[in-house]
């Protein structure tokens, strides 16, 4: 999302208090019956128009989801999640013809404005003289709405569109790839997710084309009791290079919405993919109430020789964080980045980490990960990083440093480190500190807020995460830590 | 993928779990001790059974071989302990000689100034802390309660296991040993489990330290090849108390030394370092919980790992911070060298953190032999294998150097030459 000084203006303004995006926006909506069954799942096929093969490996992905039990591995405590008692699908109403931007409702339209995307031709940078193209393809709750350059785009051979589009048009992409990264079964949420997605992204890049603007999707959720069960799908072929841009906020409500997203990536021979995600969903109250549940399946697969891909998270919302975006390296000499921010304050639980599985020969992969824990939350990181025996000469860096702000929150480390070919080099670094008095009295002494102070140390801390963050979120992303923060300290 | 079905047939696991309880059944009445330690660790035990590999402490060390064995009473009598008592590092020092995990006076020498009972497994242990402390709580049949006076300088005491298990009858004994130390004590305690054939070794040591007293803890477990050797150590450390320890695994089918180290007290301290050699196809895990529950404590550990052969090492390292804990300063490193393209190390260490003002960091590492260092040596006509046995003893030297008792050192260092030795060039 770009930084435009109305979005500034807006972050800066908020409080810890009251939740600065937490309004909503009153559309129509059409409400499958709550619960989940067999009838519902065949609906939202039905009406997504989806082929057979579609709703069979739907089925397939709920008899399996029937068999499984939810996950308590992670160190998270929540109520029980009733999964009979949400709605599997919500659409805004339909328009009779295509949504051209002119169509899309005049409300969506508003919301978008009070959020800050423009969702017009250009994303101006503020003093950028050239400033870089960004294209949304916004979801609201699980219907694409409004998709932007797709012109630009087709031009260059790229396609980018709601997923359910994809699999009208281009069937034979989606068949091949969904699913080869995260099967339906493999695990209790991406099952769920399987079974019930309504929408989310598609992306493929061809053979030798680098994309020519940054994507970018913009999530929220809207509609009381519905969970979003979003699919993301990127592909680049060989020499394929795309950066794609996540970002999300959700309007305040009491009760928990159930979050349940699958990303999949697929890199080959050469292809480059970026996924940068800033998640500022509700995180429930002081008090703990509210707040989004967000339990997310990421995983990208560097199929190809020389493939890269690299996640940038920075996580300061929702009420529990289950992520744990993974790299495959099945390519020789393909690399995996992990770079992560994430912020707990009040009553906020967060467990998030990464997969490095190295497969192929001379793979590389590099973790940084920055938790910063304040009020009464707990931040935990949870990594792995595996090594088989044919994966050669493979490399690991892996840092993770936690921050403590006050002494009623947690940090937890939980690193796996498993090796099976002595040629691999594997190395690993934890550190848990605090602000130092010293570092404080020398931000006041200079005349700084206690709050800018926190600030500007907290975004020290992250610096090595911020800067792989696109200049677009990098911006905001700085504001966030600093307002996610306030009145932690003192 | 987790497809829960549910088991028609017990699993191995099981079976085997049930022939430790029949066997509790069967000796209740004639085991010795706190009768009512016992019940309590047959009910945890009855309804834990053995840990399986889904459960997370355990997810890199599967008890599977062992489940396979099926274990009987040991032949005590019948030994001839010569040959293992000639295995005991040369340590001029009073000791305590456990065969099958009964106490053997006839082979020990009782020490003087600190106290000393045996006949009956020590009770400090708290069966509910693990699966095999409920199944030694349940089982054992001796143990040594040694307990030292305060202020009083103990020397050293050396504690001796050897496990004795004829072809064909396979034997399981679980001592359970408590060390108490008053205010201001001091004592040096070298453990040293060996022996003969298929056994399974179970014991629990339990250990507390006084205010400003100093319990260091040396052990070398150089079990039999066929041997399963799971051993706990419980230790509680109060206030400027030091618990110091090191543990050097060479031995065994499948090792597994889990020591839970509490500071109960403000500035007590924990040393617990380690390490690992492994060759053939041995399995060996140190698992350690140091848990700081009192301000301004501390705790280091260093854990060196070397693989040779298809061995598969592991480390599980967890640093727990209260939140009465404050000014806490733990640090931990462990690192691994593989040596084989079949050796498997498995690493993970974990923090736990609910105080804000500590400093706490752990380091992994995880490769083969710098290749740099190796041409350095040869490019100075050292040969290839004394170049390599050169390197591992670096390697390993930063784990065994803070041991401040020269015996003791000297006998770890030994050891660690008759393993170089047995390597094949």
């Amino acid at each position: 999302m770009p930084a435009v000084p109305e979005t500034l203006d807006a972050v800066q303004a908020a409080t810890e208090s009251g939740y600065k995006w937490g309004f909503s926006t009153d559309i129509d909506m059409e409400l499958a019956p709550k619960g989940l069954n067999e009838d519902i799942i065949r609906l939202i096929s039905a009406r997504k128009n989806e082929p057979d093969w579609l709703l069979e490996w739907r089925l397939k992905a709920f008899a399996l989801w029937q068999t499984m039990t939810e996950p308590s591995w992670a160190k998270l405590h929540h109520p029980p999640i009733d999964y009979q008692d949400l709605h599997y699908y919500a659409a805004p109403k339909r328009k009779p013809g295509p949504a051209s931007l002119d169509e899309v409702d005049p409300e969506l339209l508003a919301m978008y404005e009070k959020l800050g995307i423009p969702l017009k031709e250009r994303a101006a940078l503020a003093g950028v003289e050239q400033p870089p193209q960004v294209a949304v393809d916004a979801v609201f709750d699980s219907v694409s709405v409004a998709t932007t350059f797709r012109d630009t785009l087709a031009k260059a051979g790229v396609i980018f569109c709601p997923i359910s589009e994809a699999v009208q048009e281009h069937p034979e992409l989606v068949r091949k790839y969904l699913g080869s990264v995260v099967p339906a079964g493999d695990n209790y949420f991406a099952a769920l997710n399987s079974a019930v997605f309504t929408d989310g992204s598609f992306v493929f890049i061809p053979k030798g084309v680098r994309c020519p603007m940054e994507l970018s999707t913009y999530f929220r959720i809207n509609a009381r009791n519905t969970g979003q069960f979003e699919r993301t799908l990127i592909i680049a072929e060989e020499g394929g290079t795309v950066s794609y841009l996540e970002g999300c906020t959700a309007p305040q409500r009491d009760e928990n919405q159930l979050h349940a997203a699958v990303v999949e990536l697929v890199a080959l021979d050469d292809a480059r993919i970026k996924y940068s995600t800033v998640q500022n969903w509700y995180p429930g109250d002081a008090e703990g109430r509210g707040g989004i549940y967000n339990f997310v399946t990421k995983r990208g697969a560097c199929r190809g020789a020389r493939s890269k891909i690299s996640w940038t998270q920075v996580e300061t919302g929702s009420a529990i964080t289950w992520k744990y975006p993974s790299c495959i390296l099945q390519g020789d000499e393909s690399v995996g980045e992990f770079y992560s921010v994430a912020v707990t304050t009040n009553r906020q639980q967060a467990d998030t980490g990464t997969k490095m599985i190295h497969i192929g020969r001379n793979t590389r992969s590099t973790i940084v990960s920055k938790g910063i824990s304040a009020g009464r939350s707990d931040n935990t990181y949870r990594g792995l990083v595996r090594v088989l025996p044919r994966a050669h000469g493979a490399r690991n860096f892996t840092q993770c440093d936690s921050l403590l702000i006050g002494d009623q929150c947690g940090a937890h480390t939980v690193p796996y480190i498993e090796s099976r070919n002595p040629t691999a080099k594997l190395e690993h670094e934890a550190t848990t500190s605090k602000i130092s008095e010293d570092q404080m009295f020398y931000c006041r002494q200079r005349g700084l807020s206690q709050e800018d102070a926190v600030g500007l140390i907290v975004n020290g801390f992250c610096k090595d995460v911020l800067k792989e963050l696109p200049m677009e979120f990098a911006v905001e992303a700085q504001k966030l830590l600093a307002v996610s923060l306030e009145g932690s300290v003192g | 993928m987790n497809l829960a079905v549910a088991p028609a047939a017990p699993s191995l696991l099981e079976t085997r779990a049930a022939a430790f309880l029949a066997r509790h059944e069967g000796l209740r009445a004639r085991l010795p001790g706190d009768a009512a330690v016992r019940a309590e660790g047959a009910a945890l035990f009855r309804a834990a059974g053995l840990p399986g590999p889904r459960e997370e402490a355990w997810r890199y060390t599967n008890l599977r071989a062992l489940a396979e064995i099926d274990f009987h009473e040991p032949l005590v009598a019948q030994a001839d302990c010569a040959g293992l008592l000639a295995r005991l590092p040369a340590i001029d020092a009073p000791r305590l000689v456990f065969v099958c995990g009964r106490f053997r006076a006839d082979l020990s020498r009782l020490p003087d100034g600190v106290e000393v009972v045996t006949g009956a497994p020590a009770s400090a242990a708290d069966p509910a802390r693990g699966r095999l402390v409920a199944l030694n709580a349940m089982l054992a049949e001796d143990g040594a309660a040694i307990r030292v006076a305060a202020g009083v300088d103990a020397g050293t005491l050396l504690l001796a296991s050897l496990g004795i298990a004829p072809q064909g009858h396979a034997v399981a004994f679980h001592p359970r040993h408590a060390v108490e130390l008053g205010d201001g004590a001091t004592l040096t305690l070298i453990e040293v489990a060996t022996g003969t054939g298929t056994y399974l070794h179970n014991p629990v040591l339990s250990a507390r330290v006084g205010a400003g007293a100093t319990l260091t803890h040396l052990r070398l477990q150089d079990e039999a090849e066929g041997a399963f050797h799971l051993s706990t150590v419980q230790a509680e450390v109060a206030e400027r108390g030091s618990y110091d320890s090191f543990a050097l695994a060479l031995g065994a089918r499948l090792g597994r030394m889990e020591v839970h180290a509490r500071l109960a007290g403000a500035r007590a301290a924990a040393h617990l370092n380690a390490a690992q050699l492994l060759d053939g196809r041995r399995h060996a895990d140190f698992t350690t919980v140091v848990a700081h529950d009192a301000p301004a404590t501390a705790s280091r550990q260093t854990v060196k790992t070397v693989l040779s052969g298809a061995a598969r090492g592991v480390f599980q390292g967890k640093i727990e911070v209260a939140r009465i804990a404050q000014k806490t300063d733990g640090y931990q490193m462990n690192q691994a060298l593989l040596l084989s393209p079949d050796a498997e190390m498995d690493s993970k260490p974990q923090l736990e953190i609910y105080a804000d003002d500590v400093k706490c960091s752990h380091g992994a590492t995880v490769g083969e032999l710098d290749g740099e260092q190796l041409f350095y040596l040869r490019s100075r006509g050292i040969p290839p294998d004394i170049a390599r046995a050169m390197l591992v003893r670096a390697f390993l030297a930063e784990a065994l150097d803070p041991i401040a008792h020269e015996a003791g050192r000297a006998a770890l260092e030994g050891a660690i030459e008759r393993w170089w030795q047995r390597q094949p060039a």
